[in-house]
């Protein structure tokens, strides 16, 4: 056990007073590397609270720059940011609330050459990216490299998230197969976004990462976490791995592939 | 025919495929919904041949890619 300096036991006595936490689960946290992908809607909310957390290490990707119209939901960016790489302002944020940890930053787009070389390096991935062609290659690699991961997706006043135990529960593609059709995706940038739903399903990929780390509670395997926001109700649904899934039945998938990235606007 | 639909209790009539369920369903995008039958997943070239029986549990899972 490592030895918590008092600054520690104060800044993570909430959690350590927590029953299924304690000073051996706050210890996995501060040992735990979770990786990030995107630093937008859901990565902003994911990003702070890991950080605040005591996530030992946070590698961060995203290769865009800081839009004035992000910040009606990117909670981590701010308006003399606009401009600042995502990935270097939502550093400074990370860092101001705990200095204790370490922040990798990443500013690229992920794709089949490089992706896997990245996620190795940690325990946990979480999606936060905005199309499918991400989405799916996320779910191949997290596959192939054996990585738990939390899928979110948000779209209106709606999210959906699954976490994933590779070759345990059921993955992306058990669930979706493969992306729709690049004509028939209304994506938040065409479709719109409250910006608070983004909020609501990154605490929920923020919460999942830390009962992984912890080992605490039932994730969300082989089920689907689906709310709609202006009902506000939400629904689990329950499924299995499937035997003959494309990526993580049967043979699966060996290597990956790029998905064909289109920029798409919502049928009208 | 009583069914299940997204947890909820249907009344509809026999004899429906997953394609004419999409319809009256009000599915406007129907590749944009994965399919799931009683726990399994249907590929979207077994909707028209799949016809819906009583006491069967149907989900419609939305396809959501947003996440920036």
């Amino acid at each position: 056990m490592r030895d918590f300096s008092d600054e520690e036991l104060e800044r993570y006595s909430r959690h350590i007073i927590l029953e299924d936490v304690g000073i051996e689960g706050q210890e996995k946290i501060l040992n735990s590397k979770v990786l990030i992908i995107g630093a937008g809607g859901l990565g902003s909310p994911v990003a702070l609270y890991l950080a605040a957390a005591g996530v030992g290490e946070i590698g961060i990707v995203d290769g865009d720059v800081v839009d004035l119209s992000n910040l009606q939901r990117q909670v981590i960016h701010t308006t003399s940011e606009v401009g600042t790489a995502k990935v270097i302002s939502a550093k400074r944020k990370m860092e101001a609330i705990n200095p204790n940890i370490k922040v990798t930053v990443y500013q690229t787009m992920l794709d089949a050459s490089n992706i896997l070389e990245i996620v190795k390096g940690y325990d946990f991935i979480i999606d936060g990216t905005d199309n499918f062609s991400a989405k799916f290659l996320i779910n191949d690699a997290c596959i192939i490299a054996n990585k738990p991961y939390s899928h979110g997706g948000i779209l209106r006043f709606g999210g959906q998230t699954m976490t994933i135990k590779p070759h345990e529960s059921a993955c992306y593609a058990c669930v979706f197969d493969s992306p729709p059709p690049a004509n028939a995706i209304p994506t938040c940038s065409s479709a719109g976004i409250l910006g608070a739903v983004a909020g609501m399903l990154g605490t929920i990929q923020a919460t999942e990462a830390l009962k992984v780390i912890v080992g605490v509670g039932e994730p969300l395997y082989n089920r689907l976490l689906s709310f709609d926001a202006k009902a506000m109700s939400f629904r689990n649904i329950n499924f299995k791995k499937n035997p003959k899934c494309r990526v993580c039945g049967g043979e699966g998938i060996k290597e990956l592939r790029d998905y064909e990235a289109v920029v798409c606007e919502m049928k009208r | 025919m009583k069914i299940t639909i997204n947890g909820e209790a249907k009344e509809l009539r026999d004899g429906l495929s997953i394609t004419e369920l999409l319809v009256v369903e009000n599915v406007e995008m129907p590749e944009m919904v994965s399919v799931q039958l009683n726990d399994e997943f249907l590929k979207q070239d077994e909707y028209a041949a799949t016809i819906v029986k009583e006491g069967d549990d149907i989900n419609f899972l939305y396809f959501m890619g947003g996440g920036a």
